[in-house]
């Protein structure tokens, strides 16, 4: 089945205080479709007054929403979770022309991720209270949960509505109100779904700015009028972003990307069966969303007495991977999301061949037919080299994967913790002990044992090292966005007696 | 002789001094990570905190151009040209407005540059 880019209006205005708005100063930018290079639509190119006018209806709107019952924001969040699935064709097109990426993976992953995301934190806030303990039988210490107030939040174009969905929908659970700033590479599905659920929540609650990182980013994360900053991005914008909060002495989230090894002990071949077919497709994830994931598992380790069996049905599945239109169903893999991001995969491909990685796969772009020749495009990549090459080391954000051979345990562990970053991992094994103990001994805020990139709303997520801090997903993500306000009340009718 | 760790084409040097017009003193830090990471950042001087845990990898068009030293370490072996494409990229770094996005395009030093560079 094939399907095709929605229908776009001519441009768009940024969603402010319930309405869409031109922007102030009358600029637009155009924001083009990466599986062509089409133009799709013009967004605001927003600078600090239209940000300072979003900052100001959320500051409006916050003092009543902070007080809606948790019944109310539940309901609202479980509407919000129905219009997009209600929507959930129109969002995956969107989603697809929008980003590039494969249409089996918009309508099976990020649309109905970002579904059940809402209707998690709808149910979350129903089930979960403060807390009250008597200390002594006299005092009694309250913690009630409050919300933040109002909070920015700036995120990438690799999951355009699902990462909207991880920031937006526990921060509106919590009862704060958002100004949200998506990619300006993603702007579409963002504005589809403020119009969608503009009369679902009152003016000022959701706010949605475009525009780019240094003209609309900078004011909003640097705004003492914001009472938190969420990011999701590279390391040296999330360090200038933790700058600007020090200022403000406002807390900051930050999940800033990886190097995620995905480790496969010999045990895996012990038996030919579903179990190892499993782990090579485990090991060819690297391929998901083109690559294009903070968590992508982009160094595979091989226990080196099974690495010939094992990386012979790698990179037969990895050289039957679909390339080809990101709207036919059976496309496997799409479009990298922009020119530079194509350029930049292509250099990475480079410099691991000149310090002297083997291609094992790929290695080059893709060349695809008629409309997509204008397309960004690239072949699922192997190179097989050592873990101190640039390639082991940096986040290449495309479908190249770095494979390395490992003796035992030991070394294993060794390499896949000597890396700057610690979001994702994956072990695969049929050793009881190893199931437990080596996922304990990797540095990193994830580790997958026998799977790999499920991201269910109930499990929380976020990085060690530079990859960042603060979590995502999950109950506990609440109180990413809440205060705790205590109240200690004593009963007790006598004085201390000090004065 | 003397050797450099890293260079700037001709067009991304007319690229930053336009932009060094527009917002005066700048510098550029390699950023690592996910997303538009892992490319050279443009930044206002005064914005960014430069300590002795960055690296000072040279001067391109009059900028200086740093990097964590964490990360220095995978790259000190590789000579670094600043080179600019079309594009549209995401981040704070000042070329984004423009149309154009700042690349890094990397060789291996040579083995003399190597023994200058690395003693």
């Amino acid at each position: 089945m094939s399907y095709s880019a929605p229908k776009f209006k001519e441009k768009y205005g940024n969603f402010i205080n319930g309405k869409f708005q031109d922007p102030i100063d009358g600029e637009y930018f155009e924001n083009h479709s990466p599986v062509n290079n089409k133009l799709l639509a013009k967004y605001p190119r927003s600078n600090e007054k239209d940000v300072k006018s979003a900052i100001e209806a959320a500051n409006n709107a916050k003092h009543e929403w902070g007080n809606t019952s948790a019944a109310e924001r539940a309901a609202i969040l479980h509407k919000i979770a129905d219009v997009i699935q209600d929507n959930l064709e129109t969002f995956a097109q969107m989603e697809t022309a929008d980003n590039g990426k494969s249409i089996r993976e918009t309508m099976n992953a990020d649309v109905p991720l970002a579904v059940d995301h809402f209707r998690y934190f709808a149910s979350a806030i129903r089930a979960e209270e403060g807390s009250a303990t008597e200390l002594n039988e006299n005092t009694l210490s309250l913690i009630i949960n409050e919300p933040l107030g109002v909070v920015a939040q700036i995120i990438p174009w690799n999951f355009p509505l699902l990462m909207l969905a991880w920031k937006v929908a526990p921060a509106l659970a919590s009862g704060n109100c958002v100004v949200l700033k998506p990619a300006e590479q993603t702007p579409a599905s963002a504005t589809f779904l403020a119009e969608k659920i503009a009369d679902l929540l009152p003016p000022g609650v959701f706010n949605v700015i475009h525009g780019f990182g240094p003209e609309a980013g900078k004011p909003l994360a640097s705004s003492p009028n914001v009472d938190k900053v969420a990011f999701t991005g590279e390391t040296t914008t999330g360090q200038l972003i933790m700058q600007y909060a020090s200022k403000n002495l406002h807390p900051v989230t930050m999940e800033l990307g990886g190097k995620s090894p995905n480790v496969f002990f010999n045990s895996i071949m012990d038996h030919d069966d579903a179990f190892l077919d499993k782990c090579i497709e485990g090991a060819v994830l690297f391929a998901f969303n083109q690559g294009e994931v903070c968590t992508a598992p982009s160094r595979i380790l091989i226990q080196e007495d099974i690495y010939d069996e094992f990386i012979k049905r790698v990179i037969e599945r990895t050289n039957a991977i679909k390339m080809g239109n990101p709207f036919e169903e059976s496309t496997m893999m799409g479009a990298q999301a922009s020119s530079d991001q194509h350029q930049k995969i292509l250099e990475y491909i480079k410099i691991g061949k000149d310090e002297g990685a083997e291609v094992l796969a790929g290695g080059d772009s893709a060349k695809l037919d008629g409309d997509l020749a204008n397309g960004f495009y690239i072949q699922p990549t192997i190179l097989k080299g050592h873990n101190k090459m640039r390639v082991f080391q940096e986040e290449i954000f495309g479908p190249v994967v770095a494979v390395c051979t490992f003796k035992d345990e030991a070394e294993a562990i060794e390499i896949a913790n000597d890396t700057m970053y610690g979001l994702g991992a994956g072990v695969w094994t049929r050793d009881a002990h190893q199931l437990y103990q080596i996922p304990r001994a990797i540095k990193a805020g994830r580790v997958w044992v026998n799977c790999y990139h499920d991201y269910p709303a109930h499990a929380p997520f976020g990085g060690y090292k530079k990859s960042g801090f603060g979590r995502e997903n999950h109950l506990m993500m609440l109180n990413h966005y809440r205060q705790s306000k205590n109240m200690l009340i004593s009963y007790d009718k006598n004085k201390l007696g000090f004065f | 002789m003397e050797f450099k760790r890293v260079e700037i084409t001709p067009e991304a040097e007319k690229l930053l001094q336009e932009l060094k017009q527009q917002h005066g003193e700048v510098i550029f830090h390699q950023s690592g990570g996910c997303c538009d990471g892992s490319s050279p950042m443009l930044l206002p001087k005064e914005d960014f905190y430069i300590d002795e845990n960055d690296i000072l990898m040279g001067e391109v068009g009059g900028v200086k151009f740093y990097m964590s030293h964490d990360q220095f370490e995978y790259w000190k072996h590789t000579h670094l040209t600043v080179d600019i494409i079309k594009g549209r990229g995401g981040s704070f770094s000042l070329d984004i407005p423009t149309g154009y996005r700042f690349i890094i395009k990397s060789r291996m030093l040579t083995d003399e540059e190597n023994k200058t560079l690395n003693p």
